[in-house]
């Protein structure tokens, strides 16, 4: 056990009188007055920085990947868009705002759970609700049109509260 | 325990794959079953169908009758004077259905009379016609018709149709049918098809249309689908939910759900002129609308007391009286034939079961045990509720007796069926 342990432990050390010999020797070389270089000390210093040209960052991309998400899922039996959700909602508000001739169309589901009109008038609240967060960002609503499914197109078709989370949303599909 | 299987022939359907066979199980049955026993009947040979079998299936499936097996039949007789009525008292036996299906100058007829073996008399006798041979499926629905109308006092239910959404696949690749079969689950025939949803049948008094609602191009529509012709007309098809079809007794009006004017209400239209007349207005959701037999009321679900509940208000409009207190949801009632009652969908614990409201009493009976039971509404007569419920093996339809008694579930061999509306009894 010593043995092992001992191995390493005077590698270590080794490795750390080798270095110490190594630094002593600069600092022997920097006493006094700095030796001189032959070259100008700035000529060591990277250049200025350069715009890149084709590599820059491409806004246009950056908003179109922001659109990539394009589901806000809900609590059981309610309406209100969650705070993890206000980026979706900037995303989409910016893109329609920026792009006064797109439109999109919200789609509201519900979970299986309850009857299947009551959904559709649940489906309908929840896209209401995203409608709502779209026109407070200054979204003009002849951009916008509103959906419901109901329970009748399940983004996953099990029977358990996993799933009807997946299924408890609105998408936001440009048309 | 009784248990009884058929297959229904599937149709094929270009393009679609879907089966549309509806498989038949019965459960449990009143002790107070009649005893009967449906002899089979002299056929001529072109006429393959049993027609006794299909009368005896009919009669024990509404768990009102306890129908002898072939094999304990002693005598097979197949005329009246035939029947020795001791020897079926015997058995337990008091009623015997003897008959024979003969040819005629017109096509064929079915000769059956039904005995009283306890009485010795004769209950019923009737020739009852059929042009063609295809038809003699529906002789053998008659018959079970009459004999349990006699029997029991009430109309039988057996002539009639159920249509039901069969849905398969998943997302956007989901395809929905709207089907139509005979009440014992035979002759399935698609009535409709789309890759957008297809919801809530619903049958005219005449059972000559059914309204349903479909989705096209973004929008949803109420659509009158005329059976006989084929013909679909798009009644409506407002911005927002255009939903809950509900013919009025006597055909002239629909009651729908429309949210255009901001929030799902009910609206009555009038058939014939287009009139079109708000009945609720609230912010919550109003939906699921049903008439009174007399038509003098709806009922229709509300959550404007902050859970879905269910509301009557007069026809005419005025103020909704609410009807339901027992459950944290009561959702999409329909009335008993009779008035009395309500069968809803009722919300205890996270459950979705099947209730029966006494109106008068306002007491609530579960009648079902499912976990997701929905679309109830009586069958013709009364006796019985169809519903839609989930199951391990999918979704599926089912009855049961309003004593809760008796069960049958009718499945899809694949695809889920779901939305069952019996056809109203036409008389």
């Amino acid at each position: 056990m010593i043995r092992q342990l001992w191995l390493p432990v005077a590698a270590a050390c080794l490795a750390l009188f080798v270095a110490a010999c190594g630094s002593t020797k600069e600092r022997t070389g920097a006493e006094g007055a700095p030796s001189q270089t032959s070259e100008p000390y700035t000529d060591r210093i990277a250049p200025g920085p350069a715009p890149l040209e084709d590599q820059g960052f491409d806004t246009a991309a950056a908003a179109e990947r922001a659109l990539t998400t394009n589901l806000i899922y809900f609590d059981f039996d309610d309406t209100v868009i969650k705070p993890e959700y206000a980026g979706v909602i900037d995303a989409f508000a910016n893109y329609l705002t920026a792009n006064p001739t797109a439109k999109l169309r919200l789609e509201g589901h519900a979970d299986e759970r309850g009857t299947r009109e009551y959904n559709v008038g649940l489906g309908e609240r929840r896209a209401l609700s995203v409608e709502s967060a779209l026109l407070a960002k200054g979204v003009r609503r002849d951009q916008l049109s509103v959906i419901s499914y109901g329970e009748e197109r399940p983004a996953d078709p099990g029977h358990d509260e996993a799933a009807w989370a997946k299924n408890r949303r609105v998408q936001l599909v440009r048309q | 325990m009784k248990s009884i299987r058929w297959v229904a022939l599937a149709l094929c359907l270009a393009g679609t794959g879907a089966q549309a066979e509806l498989e038949i199980t019965v459960t449990g049955g009143v002790e107070t079953a009649l005893p009967i026993a449906i002899v089979p009947f002299a056929q001529v040979e072109d006429v393959q169908l049993d027609v006794a079998q299909v009368v005896d299936n009919d009669l024990a499936r509404s768990g009102r009758f306890k129908t002898l097996p072939r094999r304990d039949m002693l005598q097979k007789p197949v005329a009246p004077e035939q029947i020795d009525p001791a020897a079926w008292r015997a058995q337990g036996i008091d009623n015997v259905v003897v008959g024979q299906i003969a040819r005629n100058d017109s096509g064929y007829f079915a000769r059956f009379y039904l005995i009283d073996t306890v009485r010795g008399q004769q209950l019923l006798a009737y020739d009852i016609p059929a042009r063609r041979v295809d038809q003699m499926r529906y002789v053998a629905h008659q018959i079970a018709d009459l004999i349990y109308e006699k029997l029991l006092g009430v109309p039988g239910y057996f002539n009639t149709k159920i249509a039901y959404v069969s849905a398969s696949g998943i997302g956007y690749e989901r395809t929905f049918q709207l089907l139509v079969a005979d009440a014992d689950g035979e002759n399935p025939r698609v009535v409709a098809t789309s890759r957008e949803p297809l919801m809530s049948p619903t049958w005219s008094p005449d059972r000559k249309q059914l309204a349903y609602v479909g989705y096209e191009r973004g929008r949803s529509a109420i659509y009158l689908h005329t059976l006989a012709t084929g013909e679909v007309k798009r009644l409506i098809s407002e911005r927002g939910i255009n939903g809950s079809p509900a013919f009025s007794p006597d055909g002239s009006k629909l009651a729908v759900t429309l949210s255009f004017e901001n929030n799902p209400d009910i609206y009555v239209i009038d058939l014939r002129s287009g009139a079109r007349k708000r009945l609720t207005d609230h912010y919550g959701i109003d939906t699921e609308p049903a008439w009174s037999p007399d038509g003098s009321k709806l009922v229709f679900t509300s959550d404007r007391g902050g859970q879905p509940q269910i509301y009557e208000i007069d026809a005419q409009g005025g103020d909704a009286r609410r009807l339901t207190f027992q459950g944290r949801q009561n959702l999409r009632a329909s009335y008993s034939p009779d008035g009395r009652s309500l069968v809803l969908v009722n919300s205890e614990s996270g459950r979705y079961r099947i209730g029966l409201l006494d109106l008068a009493t306002g007491d609530l009976r579960v009648l079902s045990n499912g976990p997701l039971d929905e679309s109830p509404s009586f069958a013709p007569g009364g006796a019985v509720v169809i519903y839609a419920t989930q199951t391990a093996r999918g979704a599926e339809l089912a009855t049961v007796s309003v004593d809760g008694r008796v069960r049958q579930s009718l499945r899809q061999a694949s695809g889920d069926v779901r939305e069952p509306a019996w056809s109203p009894l036409v008389r």
